[in-house]
């Protein structure tokens, strides 16, 4: 125990160095390999050497284009050792190096040397080093020895000539392909290895072939596979042959499913795997289907291998996505995983318990969450309040227990993400949920008090003067805000300025204390903070210019301009006797950063986004649109639908639509990225052909200037439409322009461009695009206060579905409504079903819809629909939506 | 390095041996998402310190790091890794790890650490050569794999006299293992 504590160390250092290539140089190790030169070959020694070499750059460590050729042309000579492990040290220093062409000719009479020797591990590996290092010429000399090897006895050498086969397939296939007869010969082998090798070069050599490749699935699955790694690989050509197919056969059993199925009794727990996963991922999965599978993964939860525990819990959770109901028989496995010594499977337990879980379970679940939360790391915090976010915005009602939840974890210790993540949530639930409002706010508010990082403090300050005033009681938060005047740095001290002039401006009856606290400020010790002060009090005060509402729009609107566009002007602009004209800034949104585009579902959301109104997106369309001059006079816009892809991933333009409903127009913008670096594009414009939507009428379109490389851009269409009406139809598209040929080198365009046009997918303006999804969030008491009046009642048919689910889902895709109080899935065997929508119908009319499902016979589904709404015509709109969908 | 020739077949993105504080012992990258030393070595990092105090000396544990899955088993002082992609079924990543770290034993004859590790690099470097082919798995039976490995090694047949005490050794225990895994 009283050991010295140098001593303690020394003796700690020298374990913890020794090394047998302490000090080593990559200089002095070159110069070692002089000894693959001599005439007398010490095998043990080189190797050593290659070992050597092979460490300095496994280190990381490279070699100048001078030195490995050296060293190849030094190992080449090794060759004449008849040393077997000294050989296998040349095969791996080979392809290491992996030497150009000019010097692959110097090895390759001694590596087809070594294909045709009698020791198998020669061939094996020469065939691998060859194969890995060869370019096409070569390979037509060694095809017919590569054909051999596929079929030879020794598994060894058959699985080395498989594999490189997979390998060449990628850049000469026309060569692989010709060896089918041998590989189909090999998918027969008993070694297991060899199978699953021969197996899948097969099937790369038939890929494109669907009809091939359904052939060989079906051959294989009555059960002559014995390898579990290609009983994998079967699963998954399986799924895919599958998934090609299943557009073409919609009633009936799903061809193959019953060999999936069967997977789940293997032997072995990577093909059990592998079939419930495929099994899950399977298009429009039934319940029906999924009970095996979801079994087996129930037996997985409790394993005492973390890596099945958490193999179970991943694909579950992703289940649970989709398929909530499937997965509720798991829950109590999945509770007793919250405590699981590996955080990753106790945070996908957790997760997906969140999804799974129904109203009344939710207290129990936050209950054990709290335990669970003081001892994961920050980044699986944010995934558990990620998901409590999410479940709250699904049961609206419990918006207490799990605003709660929130902010006693808001109180406790945090790195910047979490506690960013967590405010976030808090923010959306008081936008979402008009009840959580009040308690939300206060919460914020105590946060501040003791908050650590100043960007959530000036963001929390300026979203309170937002909504603050708004409340029943704004004097309130008046004392939290004034607190910080006092208690904060500069930052802090002049948003809470701001937000106090908002309280002010909005709140008649504070304004004079309001003012009373800003004087006070007209003293601080900061720049910003008392010009912010005298600014307000000037504006406010009332002897300024304009009308009062003027004033309140100078200081708290929102600038028209997007801040990029201003920042530049404001950077050209030169101080002069000229005042600077915030009319002169462009309005146009220039171009958009690519990374939005590659990280899709990262919308900004919470305080990150523009903070007045809850869909973000919906808010800078509007404001995008709003920009653009001639689309002012129509009015506000009412929806703008998810982007539409009109082109094919991976095109040489990529083009998606957003269509912009308005009351008497529509405009469709088009964003369009160009994917050829080589290219400009001049006067982009897309030319609609509406003979198919009689209904609307052109105006005009807004092309779009120049479309440089990756940059996207916007044109714009507009069409006028019957006021207030669910008007649909469908357009056609082409997208014309002018082509400039880009300098690679210079990066300038040629002068002189090409006219030239490309076909673009059909868009169709469907009745949803008129319903805005607003979710209720007590549906009962909405659907009352209605009242029966403009109530519409019918009942329909639906004919022959694949489930329950599988309606509801349509119906509820058709209406575009929001789904409420999670009624929208539907318990696995059951044999009706209610789902309660609600939105807001073009002309901001509210609708109520409750939708009762039965089945009626095995498979027919029957529905009853009814729905309230202000306007008996919006009434009869959505029962046609249903009639003619 | 050659991309995963198709995304239906099994493949291992990378498979590495680090020693207790996270420095390379022999690492392999089968996948261009790494394409620099220093993107490895960040990647390196990352999976050592975010698996560091886990225990995973009985078990193979496993994680997702940055989408991809890295299943890891630890024995003394050195952190076995073995990487996939996000959609790769965790069990056969499982099975790859566990020949590894198995014909690893089996090689260093039970001796697991560094300091065995490092003076028999090319046994673990050929190790790795015979379990993954450009991400293709070519072998998961840990006997198979330290028996092709073995019969490779340094060549016995040189006189006792000329070698060092540890060299002999290592030849004799060569011998060992020779007829064990017969």
């Amino acid at each position: 125990m009283a050991q010295p504590l140098v001593k303690k160390d020394d003796d700690r250092d020298d374990e913890a160095d020794y090394s047998p290539f302490l000090g080593i140089e990559k200089g002095a190790v070159l110069q070692e390999a002089r000894v693959f030169n001599d005439p007398q070959l010490d095998a043990r020694r080189c190797s050593q050497v290659i070992t050597k070499l092979l460490y300095l750059l496994n280190q990381g460590e490279s070699f100048t284009k001078v030195e490995a050729t050296e060293v190849f042309f030094a190992v080449t000579k090794l060759f004449q050792s008849r040393d077997l492990g000294l050989r296998r040290m040349v095969y791996l220093m080979i392809k290491e190096l992996s030497p150009c062409a000019d010097e692959v000719i110097i090895v390759t009479s001694s590596l087809m040397k070594d294909m045709n020797s009698k020791t198998d591990m020669y061939r094996a590996n020469a065939i691998r080093v060859l194969c890995r290092i060869t370019d096409g010429t070569l390979l037509t000399q060694i095809e017919r020895y590569l054909k051999q090897a596929i079929v030879d006895k020794n598994p060894v050498v058959a699985s080395a000539a498989l594999v490189s086969g997979i390998h060449i397939l990628q850049t000469n296939p026309e060569i692989v392909k010709r060896w089918s007869n041998e590989v189909q010969e090999a998918v027969q082998s008993r070694a297991a290895l060899v199978q699953f090798h021969a197996l899948a070069l097969l099937h790369q050599i038939r890929q494109n072939d669907r009809l091939a490749v359904s052939k060989l699935v079906t051959s294989l699955t009555r059960g002559s596979v014995r390898s579990p790694l290609a009983q994998c690989l079967l699963i998954r050509y399986t799924s895919q042959v599958i998934r090609e197919a299943g557009n073409n056969t919609q009633a009936g059993d799903r061809p193959f499913f019953d060999f999936l199925e069967s997977c789940l009794r293997h032997k072995s727990e990577m093909v059990i795997f592998e079939a419930a996963k495929a099994i899950t991922e399977l298009n429009g999965v039934t319940s029906r289907e999924l009970t095996p599978a979801i079994t087996v993964l129930q037996l997985f939860l409790s394993s005492s291998k973390p890596v099945l525990r958490f193999a179970a819990v991943r694909t579950l959770n992703k289940v649970a996505m989709t398929h909530p109901m499937a997965v509720t028989n798991c829950n109590i496995d999945m509770e007793s995983l919250i405590s699981d010594q590996n955080r990753s499977i106790a945070t996908l337990a957790i997760t997906t318990l969140l999804k799974t879980g129904n109203e009344s379970s939710v207290e129990r679940l936050m209950k054990q969450i709290t335990n669970f939360m003081s001892d994961i790391a920050d980044e699986f915090k944010i995934v558990v309040v990620e998901a409590i976010r999410s479940l709250c915005l699904k049961f609206p009602l419990k918006y207490r227990s799990l605003m709660n939840f929130l902010s006693s974890i808001l109180r406790e210790e945090g790195g910047f993400e979490y506690k960013k993540a967590i405010v976030d949530s808090i923010v959306i639930l008081i936008r979402d949920i008009p009840d959580a409002k009040e308690s939300g706010l206060l919460h914020l508010c105590e946060f501040i008090e003791d908050c650590e990082f100043t960007y959530l403090s000036t963001q929390i300050l300026h979203f309170l003067g937002v909504e603050g005033p708004k409340t029943s009681d704004p004097s309130k938060y008046i004392r939290y805000i004034y607190n910080r005047v006092h208690l904060e740095n500069a930052t802090v001290r002049a948003s809470a300025v701001s937000t106090l002039a908002g309280f002010g401006a909005a709140v008649d009856a504070l304004k004079p204390r309001i003012f009373v606290l800003l004087r006070r400020c007209l003293f601080d010790s900061d720049d910003e903070v008392r010009d912010r002060a005298t600014l307000y009090l000037n504006t406010l005060g009332g002897d300024g210019l304009g009308t009062e509402n003027d004033r309140k729009d100078f200081l708290f609107g929102s600038l028209d301009v997007p801040l990029v566009n201003l920042e530049t002007s404001l950077k050209n602009y030169e101080p002069s006797e000229e005042a600077f004209d915030i009319n002169s800034v462009p309005k146009e949104v220039k171009s958009q950063p690519l990374a939005e585009k590659k990280a899709p579902g990262k919308k900004p959301t919470g305080l990150g986004a523009p903070p007045s109104g809850p869909p973000s997106t919906a808010d800078s369309y509007e404001r995008l649109l709003l920009s653009i001059p001639e689309f002012a006079n129509f009015g506000k816009l009412f929806k703008s639908s998810a982007p539409v892809e009109l082109t094919e991933a991976e095109t040489e333009y990529a083009v998606n639509v957003v269509k912009h409903i308005f009351d008497r127009h529509i405009v469709f913008q088009y964003n369009c990225t160009n994917t050829i670096p080589e290219q400009l594009l001049e006067d982009v414009n897309v030319i609609v052909d509406a003979s198919e939507a009689e209904e609307f009428s052109e105006l005009f379109s807004k092309p779009l200037r120049s479309l440089p490389y990756d940059s996207p851009g916007q044109t714009f269409v507009a069409f006028e439409k019957p006021e207030g009406l669910p008007t649909t139809g469908k357009f056609s598209n082409t997208l014309k322009f002018i082509v400039k040929e880009v300098d690679p080198t210079t990066g300038e365009a040629e002068d002189d461009g090409v006219e030239d046009e490309y076909q673009l997918e059909d868009l169709e303006v469907v009745s949803a695009d008129y319903i805005v999804k607003v979710g209720v969030s007590n549906f009962r008491n909405a659907w009352e206060s209605m009242g029966p009046d403009c109530e519409r009642v019918d009942e329909y048919g639906l004919g022959a579905r694949e489930s329950l689910a599988e309606a509801v889902n349509t119906v509820i895709n058709l209406l575009g409504l929001q789904p409420c109080e999670g009624t929208e899935a539907v318990p696995p065997n059951s044999r009706s079903h209610t789902c309660l929508l609600s939105g807001v119908f073009i002309g901001n009319v509210k609708v109520l819809v409750r939708l009762s499902f039965g089945l009626d016979g095995p498979k027919d589904v029957a529905m009853k629909l009814s729905v309230r709404s202000d306007d008996e015509t919006v009434s009869d709109a959505i029962h046609e939506i249903v009639a003619s969908g | 390095m050659s991309p995963p020739p198709n995304e239906l077949c099994p493949s291992v993105k990378n498979i590495l041996l680090l020693d207790s504080d996270g420095k390379r012992v022999a690492v392999k990258y089968f996948s261009d998402d790494w394409p620099t030393n220093s993107a490895q070595e960040a990647f390196e990092k990352l999976v050592f310190t975010k698996t560091q105090k886990t225990n995973a000396r009985t078990e193979a544990e496993i994680t997702m790091l940055e989408n991809y899955i890295v299943v890891y088993k630890f024995v003394q002082d050195l952190h076995f890794f073995v990487t996939g992609g996000d959609e790769e079924n965790e069990l056969i990543l499982a099975t790859v790890l566990q020949a590894f770290f198995d014909s690893v034993g089996l090689l260093l004859r039970g001796n697991v650490d560094k300091k065995e590790a490092l003076e028999n690099l090319d046994l673990i470097l050929l190790c790795i050569d015979e379990i993954i082919d450009g991400g293709i798995i070519l072998e998961t039976d840990p006997n198979v794999i330290a028996g092709k490995v073995a019969s490779n090694s340094i060549d016995s047949g040189a006189p006792l006299s000329e070698q060092t005490l540890t060299q002999a050794l290592a030849t004799a225990r060569e011998h060992f293992a020779r007829s064990l895994l017969k």
